[in-house]
């Protein structure tokens, strides 16, 4: 729960006089608060942790991360479904979230 | 050097991990504050990469597995109140009380619901004026701004019916109370990352002066952590012991200024008790005077509460860095993911979880298993 996933911005729009933003985590698509990063614009990243923007973040380092993350099952254990995962058989993964597939093809580029 | 193809970039690594190699001349014991750092690391076997000189001790850096048993109980109780819709995040929802688990209270017919964030709880709030609606906030620096919004919103917006069940914890005066302990072996500091990007580096050169130990504050990701030991490592080579920003992409040294004044409108500090640690002072916050109103505890009395610690757990240790979670008798037999004694074997930023997952028993892992595919 700890974990901090950067995110795209798609959308941003004022509500209940809160600014909020369509973020988009390598396809899966969440509401975020941005009033901790109020100047974050449209196509930008942020680190954004239980549905608020904390950090802006560079392009690079966030898709780097989110490809990462994705591939070491990351994702699905901070968007699958929490009573699915809790409800599960004793297994690979008990503690959370669908057994992560990883997957090395090599195909990914990389750059630091 | 097997579990190098499990890096993204196994180049660099080969690279940090020479420099690392390189560079030791003695022992030492580092200590990962993070539970999402201990993953990684046991993940990748990162640990069992170093040189044998370095020693990764695992830091108490889970927010489900510190929860005290206590509030635990209480935040059972409220969910089972045929009145209230109780929110929380998914990883609490296995985490055992003395008798019973948010997950067994929903079985029988508790209402509680998972929210990915605590507006989502409030959204359930405005939904159902007729009901009560009870967020469960739990979380270090990282999670506490969120929830200090939320309540901020609650009472900006007038919905009498939220409240909140509050136990936050703070990293500053843990790494205190682990550098104070008699027992400790701890000689330098990997920081949580993520931690810092809310309250930035200012709370930790005293640390690092006062107990001359450094403080490296490091990312989640594999290279992030090697590169966190290396510079940790040159520290101690070098007899230094500063405050290092490893993870600048996320880190900027002032942190988040504007999450920073949220925390301190909305939350007070205040002693807590962490789960097998017992009471740090100035560890924590609640709700402050002014949000009072929105205050579980005192909107529903849960006071009184006898607590059933489960014998056989040393979760306590395990948090303490004190031993492994192998070393523990009940580890993979009477304790598991599914049937846990600990949080820190139910949670996913558990020390337990992670060996049991990555590890099991203490064997050397295969790549398969530092890096499960089932
Ligand atoms: S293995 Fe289980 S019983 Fe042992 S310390 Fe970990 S959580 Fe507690």
């Amino acid at each position: 729960m700890c974990l901090a996933v950067p995110g795209k911005v798609l959308d941003i729009e004022e509500r209940d006089g809160t600014r909020m933003a369509t973020v988009d985590f390598g396809g899966v698509v969440k509401e975020v608060c941005l009033e901790y990063v109020p100047d974050l614009k449209v196509g930008e990243y942020a680190i954004v942790h239980v549905g608020f923007a904390l950090q802006r973040l560079d392009e690079e380092s966030a898709r780097h991360t989110l490809a990462l993350f994705e591939e070491l099952g990351l994702l699905q254990e901070e968007f699958g479904d929490p009573w699915e995962a809790a409800a599960a058989p004793e297994g690979g993964d008990g503690a959370g979230g669908t057994p992560p597939a990883v997957r090395n093809d090599g195909s990914r580029e990389v750059s630091r | 050097m097997k579990y190098l193809e499990e890096f993204q970039n196994p180049e660099l690594a080969r690279r940090l991990l020479d420099e690392i190699r390189a560079t030791v001349t003695r022992p030492w014991a580092l200590m990962e504050v993070c539970g999402g750092q201990t993953h990684t690391i046991i993940r990748h076997g990162i640990d069992q990469l170093l040189p044998d000189q370095v020693e990764l001790i695992h830091g108490p850096g889970c927010p489900v597995c510190v929860t005290p048993l206590e509030v635990i109980d209480k935040a059972l109780e409220i969910a089972a109140r045929p009145d209230v819709i109780f929110c929380s995040f998914g990883d609490m929802l296995r985490v055992p009380g003395s008798d019973r688990d948010l997950f067994q209270v929903r079985g029988h017919g508790g209402d509680v619901r998972v929210v990915y964030s605590p507006l989502d709880a409030l959204k359930i709030a405005q939904q159902n004026p007729h009901r009560e609606v009870v967020f469960f906030g739990i979380g270090f620096e990282t999670t506490a701004p969120p929830n200090a919004m939320t309540v901020h919103q609650a009472r900006k917006l007038g919905i009498p019916n939220f409240s909140m069940l509050v136990s936050h914890v703070r990293v500053p005066p843990a790494i205190e109370a682990i550098m104070t302990s008699p027992s400790c072996r701890v000689q330098a500091f990997l920081a949580a990352g993520h931690v810092c990007s809310v309250m930035g580096m200012g709370e930790y050169p005293e640390l690092a002066d006062r107990f001359q130990v450094p403080i490296v504050v490091t990312g989640f990701e594999p290279l992030d952590i090697l590169e966190g030991i290396r510079r940790t490592v040159r520290q101690l080579e070098r007899g230094e012991h500063t405050v290092d920003n490893a993870y600048p992409r996320a880190v900027r040294s002032e942190g988040n200024p504007a999450a920073q004044a949220m925390l301190a409108d909305v939350f007070e500090v205040t002693d807590r008790a962490w789960r097998g640690i017992g009471t740090i002072p100035a560890s924590g916050w609640r709700l402050s005077e002014r949000y009072r109103d929105f205050d579980a505890e005192y909107r529903f009395s849960v006071d009184g509460i006898t607590t059933r610690e489960p014998a056989a757990c040393r979760s306590g240790e395990v948090l303490q860095g004190l031993i492994k979670p192998h070393e523990c008798e009940a580890f993979g037999t009477t304790c598991t993911p599914r049937s846990p004694l600990g949080a820190t074997m139910v949670s996913s930023e558990g020390a337990c979880a992670a060996y049991y997952l990555y590890r099991r028993l203490g064997t050397t892992p295969t790549p398969q298993e530092a890096s499960p595919v089932a």
